[in-house]
């Protein structure tokens, strides 16, 4: 984008700043219990704070509350969005946005600070404006500009309940959002596929049929893992392999905390293990908590189905 | 009388963790969250909409990451802890079928004033964060 039209978008969203989105509006309806059961009940929340009279008669507030969360929740327009909204500051930003070409839009933080704790009767008020404008940002989703709007709340007799800030990016974006419209079921992930080449697959189809092997070489009968193709002592490219007992003793040991990758079980622990036979092999440890897993630790690993595709010796204390 | 516990400012560290809770996400979830949030965005119950814009399926409003995030942490402190604040930063969507995983920790606690920071994380097994933040809860003196 040329300066000269980063500046005429410029000059027509700041001015944005500050303009009123909804001015104070009273919820249509007062704070009840109706909407806070079904609210409740749908969260799977279960604090007595919110619907149980009996308990909140001798709690500190004498009286049941609404959960915080729904503070925005009763000034919300309601099901005449889904035909459009009406227009506001807000809407006519995203049209100077969608107009530049700025299309893509992501919420991508929201902060609600409560002042006060509210109860069935009380009526919520929501005023809105538009509060900042970023200035122009590259971002992983393509270039663009937050806007953040700023809410305040507050009840029937004009005391402060609570403030939210909203903040949107608009952005070109970098592909056409329609690309994945195509995808219509979720892949569960699995683990990342074990690596079959032609020094190690065998090692790989034998754990398919349960069993973890350990190369041996045939001219000097010295053991080796992970499996490769010409032995480190005498040079023999001729092997065999032995059963492991799956016995063993960690040497070496780390946490994996981030990032997290889907398909993999957390908390995740990797260890060197030393195997009986004498071998060195890479594994998880489960079984127990990470802070239990120690040096010199004795493990028996067990060959488990991790996922639909692969077969892994897990290991596990002693 | 009380049979509902709520921890106490002494009774709570920096570095304690929360119990995980595994949130399965399904259409109705997500549905009925966004009805009883009165979140009427088309892309909350509309498969069609939400494919329009480039999702496999209607995803999780916002307001709901927020009830989640906000019953997560009173799940933990118990009835009589205050909401004071919850900061959500959002990451990947949640669609019906995923599972998200919510844990957390406490990272700062005043005895004093009896606030205390809740880092809380909710991640689903397919795309990973969803909601990152934290909430902010006074805990009482005493039960």
């Amino acid at each position: 984008m040329t300066t000269d039209e980063q500046k005429a978008i410029e000059s027509e969203i700041y001015a944005f700043i500050g303009q009123e989105v909804y001015p104070p509006t009273p919820a249509a309806d007062d704070i009840n219990e109706a909407m806070i059961r079904q609210w409740a009940e749908i969260m799977g929340d279960n604090n007595p704070a919110y619907l149980d009279k009996d308990w909140t008669a001798n709690s500190f507030r004498g009286k049941t509350i609404s959960p915080p969360a729904m503070m925005y929740v009763w000034g919300q327009e309601g099901f005449q969005v889904t035909k459009g909204r009406a227009p506001n500051a807000m809407s006519n930003l995203v049209s100077v946005f969608d107009k530049h070409g700025y299309t893509g839009v992501l919420g991508t933080n929201v902060k609600q600070e409560y002042f006060k704790e509210v109860s069935p009767g009380d009526n919520v008020t929501i005023e809105m404006i538009i509060d900042n404008i970023s200035e122009r940002k590259t971002t992983g989703r393509g270039t663009g500009y937050f806007f953040e709007t700023l809410s305040t709340f507050t009840d029937q007799r004009g005391e402060k309940i609570g403030t939210q800030r909203f903040k949107v990016l608009k952005f070109i974006p970098q592909e056409q959002p329609s690309a994945a419209a195509t995808e219509d079921k979720l892949d569960v992930p699995t683990r990342i596929a074990s690596p079959r080449g032609h020094d190690n697959k065998w090692w790989w189809e034998a754990c398919d049929d349960g069993k973890v092997l350990i190369q041996r070489c045939k001219s000097c009968q010295t053991l080796r893992h992970p499996p490769r193709p010409m032995c480190g002592e005498c040079q023999s490219m001729e092997w065999d392999s032995i059963e492991s007992t799956l016995d063993g003793e960690i040497l070496s040991h780390t946490e994996i905390h981030h990032p997290k990758i889907p398909g993999y079980q957390y908390p995740l622990v990797c260890a060197v293990i030393k195997l009986a036979e004498g071998t060195n092999f890479v594994a998880n440890i489960i079984g127990c908590s990470p802070s239990e897993v120690h040096i010199g630790m004795k493990v028996k690993g067990v060959l488990e189905q991790v996922d639909e595709k692969t077969m892994l010796p897990q290991f596990y204390p002693a | 009388m009380n049979e509902y516990k709520t921890l106490t400012r002494t009774e709570v560290s920096v570095g304690d963790k929360l119990p995980t809770a595994d949130i399965d996400i399904t259409t109705g979830l997500v549905v009925c969250g966004a009805l009883a949030t009165r979140d009427f965005e088309p892309v909350h119950h509309s498969k069609a909409a939400a494919q329009a814009v480039g999702l496999p399926d209607v995803f999780m409003n916002i307001l709901t990451s927020q009830g989640l995030m906000t019953r997560f942490a009173t799940d933990w402190s118990g009835p009589e802890a205050v909401v004071k604040s919850v900061d959500l930063r959002l990451g990947a969507p949640n669609i019906p079928g995923m599972l998200m995983t919510v844990s957390g920790e406490v990272t700062a606690l005043d005895k004093d004033s009896g606030l205390v920071d809740l880092a809380v994380t909710g991640e689903n097994n397919i795309w990973g964060m969803h909601m990152q933040g934290t909430v902010q809860l006074t805990l009482p003196k005493e039960s």
